[in-house]
């Protein structure tokens, strides 16, 4: 990268900075003409005698030549505007452009890191760099060349006007000029000191803020949230100083500039005054000068703003592009290229003499000599001290030695593209990332290195798209199309996405997530337009279901179906009520009490009284049981009906309702108490509370409410209906169609299992895993357990069908049998290639072709495990008899 | 079965018996009810347990087993509350217990059961009186097993030599 600003902006933008030039040149004479012709319409056009005045040939009386010059001038003022325009919106593009090709830049070089780098410098630090530090240069960029310029050839235009009328008088009025140069710059070089220490000061704020965020758990599990608040303002503190310190330099500059450009007409006055009074200068020419002179501090003031602007960009730029130029990165195009080996992969991986240290660190690895074979399965044991992790990382081509060299057959690995090293290698750690997209991303996301089938465009797209591709270039970015279909198909064995599906089953059966997919997927939903096949799948596994729930047998008992004409004794009210499910939350099960078009069903069917009844009683056992509780208790929230705050208040309500009546209470109070029996679930809650008469009149609800249902609610319910799909409810409660009943121990495993039948039955679990897979695996990963998301990332990595697969204890988090079972599973399929496994625990490495044993940097121990298991005072022996 | 029911079903369990009906009331709202078919386990020896049961209707038969095939050591009838040791003590089952015939139980999470006794500390005292009481039982039986040893092995000592070989 190029090391100043200017040197950036001219090597990217030269051309773009000529033309910028020329247009200002260019609309010089017409800002002068704009200026000149006021003065002829003055003079000549209104104070003017010498009439008519002829223009091209053309005579004219004076009405005539106003008009016409103030056509001009008019005219002139649009051109001039226009002109501003013109070059303004010029000026922007460019600016954008070239902020865009650092950005875009820095972004590169972040890719283009070493690994060890970003153990020095934090995510915390690099955003606030990419995003907000370099925004100011964009807009600089379009003035870098073109206001001096500009501003320097008005000044100059000024100044020689002043000197033509008086050469004194001119010395005079650019006196103070080499004194300002001087002094400022002296002066502002603090000042850019003093912005340079903001900015890192910044940078590490942003860093703890981001710590913090990371950090979340840690601060509350050991309440040292006074400490981060401390440490926060005095870092805040630190900054305010800074500033503070900016203020006053910058002020102080501000003021100095202002009484200096003052000084000036001090000496026009005397001295010019002595001249015109000793009669060697005119008055008219005095006049002038000072004219001048005001014109005259417009661009000089002008030419010193941009000089601090520019030290700000200066300094933002150096110490942006300081960060991004690390003495050691990887060269760009090992980005790019193309995989230069043809045919198979050479089979052997060899080291000679590799020492690999990380700055200011003993070495992890010293002088390492080993070959690997890379068609058998070897396993790297730790024995003790450091080198295992770097050792891997090595082979895998993540860290490169500092000393020595590794080869992959005949080639240098440290030069080989990533596109050789990243599609015929896979490395899984202990902690794989997981991004924050779909499950079936994150599984693909090993097959996505180029974009392999371009997207089709409708024509208005493409020329959109055309618009992307050339501002692309113009900005120096890439150009491959993100919206492309970028999973490599063929990498992963694969001709079709439905082959690429069925290596994917397979992949996730192996690594025992399948069943945990299949889950997701039951608590997903689909869209029953796009999907029909699904859809309708899922309409037989509900026929299906029912039947089995319907006959005779022991699941009879199970669920509770959805009958239009019957009360569901383990649904809410509410949901006896809705019969359906509420989209959106108007009729969600906490609102939809208090909604006037539920009120109107009910005062229809004549529930209201009813309602005002049960819920009092609801009241006055709950004010029973949990009255003596004190408040806050656990119980409220898991139990009752009644929050503990609102306990209190419902005690008065009942006595004046028991006293009274219905009709005494107030409409709040009664709203409150009709409230409360929506959430009775008769089979769960035991209360007695809603009899055959009642249950009778909320069927008659369910039926006016949807039959009276306005057009504006039609979109907040999608009502039951057994012959539809219902697309607000997941597949599970498609497939179940009506809800597990409480009290019988185990049902929910029994539902589960009899889901399961019926989905297999009807070949329905691959759609289903699908479903699972487009679910998000939340910010990080976070809605997966850290062992589905170890599961996860070996999925990701068996799936593009490496050559040489490198595990860094990457089944640690499971337990120990489904470790060895994944293990023999991932052996069987990586058969033939090159298996290099650093198991969890020593006794996993039986069955390897070949073990070596790492201890402090250096092979401790190599051969077949019966050798070495053997060995007196073996390493490997020591480890085995300690497990 | 309605709440009401089972709250009078509770006080006719001793460790109840003299808890006021708000606090059964309570105890059973909070409470699951569930219902084992015959055959169904309701709990496994050696598991960890996380609940106790009130039997309100049916028999279930308590197993233990030694190694070998499970005996049967008890057979658990209405009224009836098992499964508190293991949520007193954080002690594995000791004992499966098993529906012999449709069992329907009342469900207390150790959660509930702990928070209870916290809540109530006459319920406490009563747990502690009921327990103190099977600990006397057991006391007398493992006495009564001692001696019963002592006389079998006073028996088989002289007849030692003739089984001989």
């Amino acid at each position: 990268m190029q090391k100043s600003i200017f040197g950036f902006v001219w090597h990217f933008s030269k051309k773009e900075q000529i033309y910028i030039l020329f247009l200002t040149v260019v609309s010089f004479p017409i800002l002068y003409y704009s200026l000149e012709l006021p003065k002829t319409i003055v003079n000549k056009a209104i104070g003017g005698t010498d009439f008519p005045q002829s223009i091209l040939g053309i005579s004219l009386d004076q009405i005539e030549y106003l008009f016409i010059l103030c056509g001009a001038f008019l005219a002139l003022v649009l051109i001039n505007g226009a002109f501003k325009w013109y070059i303004n919106v010029y000026r922007g593009k460019l600016g954008e452009r070239m902020l865009r090709r650092l950005r875009y830049e820095l972004y590169l070089r972040v890719l283009l890191f070493r690994l060890p780098r970003f153990k020095r410098m934090s995510q915390g630090e690099i955003i606030p760099m990419i995003t907000s530090e370099v925004e100011p240069l964009g807009g600089f960029v379009g003035d870098a060349y073109a206001l001096p310029a500009f501003q320097g050839g008005t000044l100059l235009t000024y100044i020689v006007f002043i000197f033509m009328q008086d050469p004194i008088l001119g010395a005079a009025a650019i006196s103070l000029y080499p004194l300002q140069a001087y002094v400022i710059p002296k002066l502002q070089w603090h000042v850019n000191q003093l912005g340079k220490r903001r900015v890192r000061t910044m940078r590490e704020l942003a860093d703890r803020i981001g710590e913090t965020v990371s950090g979340t758990q840690e601060i509350h599990a050991h309440d040292t949230s006074a400490y981060h608040l401390a440490d926060y303002s005095h870092r805040l503190g630190t900054i305010y100083q800074i500033r503070f310190e900016i203020y006053n330099r910058k002020f102080f500059i501000k003021f100095l500039n202002n009484f200096i450009n003052q000084i000036t007409p001090f000496f026009f006055y005397s001295i010019g005054g002595y001249l015109v009074i000793k009669g060697s200068l005119s008055f008219g020419a005095l006049v002038a000068v000072l004219a001048a002179y005001k014109d005259l501090s417009g661009p000089w003031r002008e030419l010193l703003n941009f000089y601090q602007i520019t030290e700000d960009a200066r300094i933002k730029y150096d110490q942006v592009v300081e960060q991004f130029q690390p003495p050691d990165i990887q060269p760009a195009e090992q980005l790019v290229q193309d995989n230069p080996i043809e045919g198979p992969l050479p089979r052997e991986l060899s080291f000679s003499n590799v020492t690999y240290t990380e700055e200011g660190s003993v070495p992890a690895i010293e002088s390492l000599t080993l070959s690997l074979p890379l068609d058998r399965h070897v396993a790297v044991i730790n024995g003790g001290g450091a080198g295992r992790d770097e050792l891997l990382m090595l082979m895998a081509r993540l860290l490169v030695p500092t000393s020595g060299r590794i080869r992959l057959g005949e080639h240098d690995l440290t030069a080989l593209p990533e596109s050789l090293t990243g599609r015929a290698f896979a490395y899984v750690g202990q902690s794989p990332f997981m991004y924050s997209s779909s499950l079936r991303a994150n599984l693909y996301y090993g097959l996505k290195h180029r974009p392999v089938v371009q997207p089709t465009y409708s024509p208005e797209e493409e020329t959109a798209r055309k618009r992307r591709i050339f501002e692309a270039m113009a900005s120096g970015n890439t150009i491959d199309d993100v919206n492309a279909d970028w999973v490599d198909y063929a990498a992963a064995g694969a001709s079709s996405p439905e082959e690429l599906s069925a290596r994917s089953a397979e992949v996730l059966a192996l690594v025992e997530i399948a069943e945990d997919v299949y889950r997701f997927g039951l608590n997903g939903s689909i869209d029953p337009a796009a999907d029909t096949e699904v859809a309708g799948k899922v309409l037989h596994a509900r026929q299906a279901t029912r039947a089995r729930l319907n006959g005779a047998g022991d699941d009879s008992a199970l669920v509770e179906l959805f009958d239009a004409d019957r009360y569901n004794t383990s649904a809410s009210v509410a949901e006896n009520l809705l019969f359906g499910t509420p989209v959106g939350g108007t009729f969600a099960p906490d609102t939809m009490a208090c909604h006037p078009y539920v009120l109107s069903v009910l005062d229809k069917v004549g529930l209201v009284d009813e309602f005002v009844r049960i819920g009092t009683e609801l009241a006055e056992t709950m004010i029973e049981m949990f009255a003596g509780l004190p408040p806050g208790h656990e119980f409220f929230e898991q139990f009752s009906f009644i929050s503990s705050d609102d306990l209190p208040d419902f005690q008065p309500i009942v006595t004046k309702m028991r006293k009274e009546g219905a009709a005494s209470l107030r409409p709040d109070d009664r709203a409150r108490l009709m409230s409360l029996p929506f959430k009775l679930v008769v089979s769960r809650h035991r209360l007695d509370l809603v009899d055959d008469g009642v249950r009778e009149r909320i069927l008659q609800a369910r039926q006016v409410f949807a039959a009276d249902l306005p057009e504006s609610l039609r979109g907040a319910v999608e009502f039951f209906d057994v012959e539809r799909y219902n697309s607000a409810a997941t597949i599970q409660d498609n497939i179940l169609f009506g809800k597990v009943r409480y009290g019988q121990a185990g049902s929910q495993e029994r539902v589960q299992a009899l889901i399961a039948e019926v989905v297999d039955e009807l070949e329905l679990r691959t759609a289903i895993v699908e479903v699972g897979l487009d679910m998000s695996a939340g910010i990080a990963g976070s809605r997966l357990n850290s062992v589905q998301q170890q599961k996860l990332g070996l999925a990701r990595a068996l799936l593009k069908a490496p050559d040489v697969l490198i595990l860094n204890e990457a089944t640690a988090r499971l337990d120990g049998p489904a470790q060895q079972r994944l293990a023999d599973g991932i052996r069987a399929r990586m058969k033939g290639r090159g298996l290099i496994w650093s198991p969890h625990r020593p006794g996993m490495a039986r069955d390897f072709d070949e073990v070596i044993v790492v201890r402090d940097g250096k092979v401790a121990e190599r051969g077949t495990f019966e050798e070495l298991q053997g060995r007196t005072g073996g390493v490997l022996k020591s480890l085995l008899d300690g497990e | 079965m309605s709440i009401m029911q089972e709250v009078d079903l509770l006080k006719r369990i001793p460790l109840f018996a003299n808890i006021e009906t708000s606090k059964l009331k309570l105890l059973a709202f909070t409470s699951e009810r569930l219902k084992f078919r015959a055959g169904d386990i309701v709990c496994e020896q050696n598991e960890m347990g996380d609940s106790a049961y009130i039997i309100m209707d049916g028999e279930a038969d308590v197993l233990v087993s030694t190694g070998g095939t499970p005996f049967r050591v008890a057979t658990l009838r209405r009224n009836d509350f098992v499964g508190e040791i293991a949520i007193l003590c954080d002690v594995p089952r000791t004992a499966t217990v098993r529906a012999k015939t449709d069992l329907v139980t009342l469900r207390i999470t150790k959660d509930l059961f702990f928070r209870l006794i916290t809540e109530f500390p006459q319920m406490a005292v009563e747990i502690m009186r009921v327990l103190a009481l099977r600990l006397e039982k057991t006391t007398k039986d493992a006495s009564r097993a001692e001696q019963r040893v002592r006389e079998l092995e006073a028996l088989q000592a002289p007849s030692a030599p003739k089984t001989g070989a």
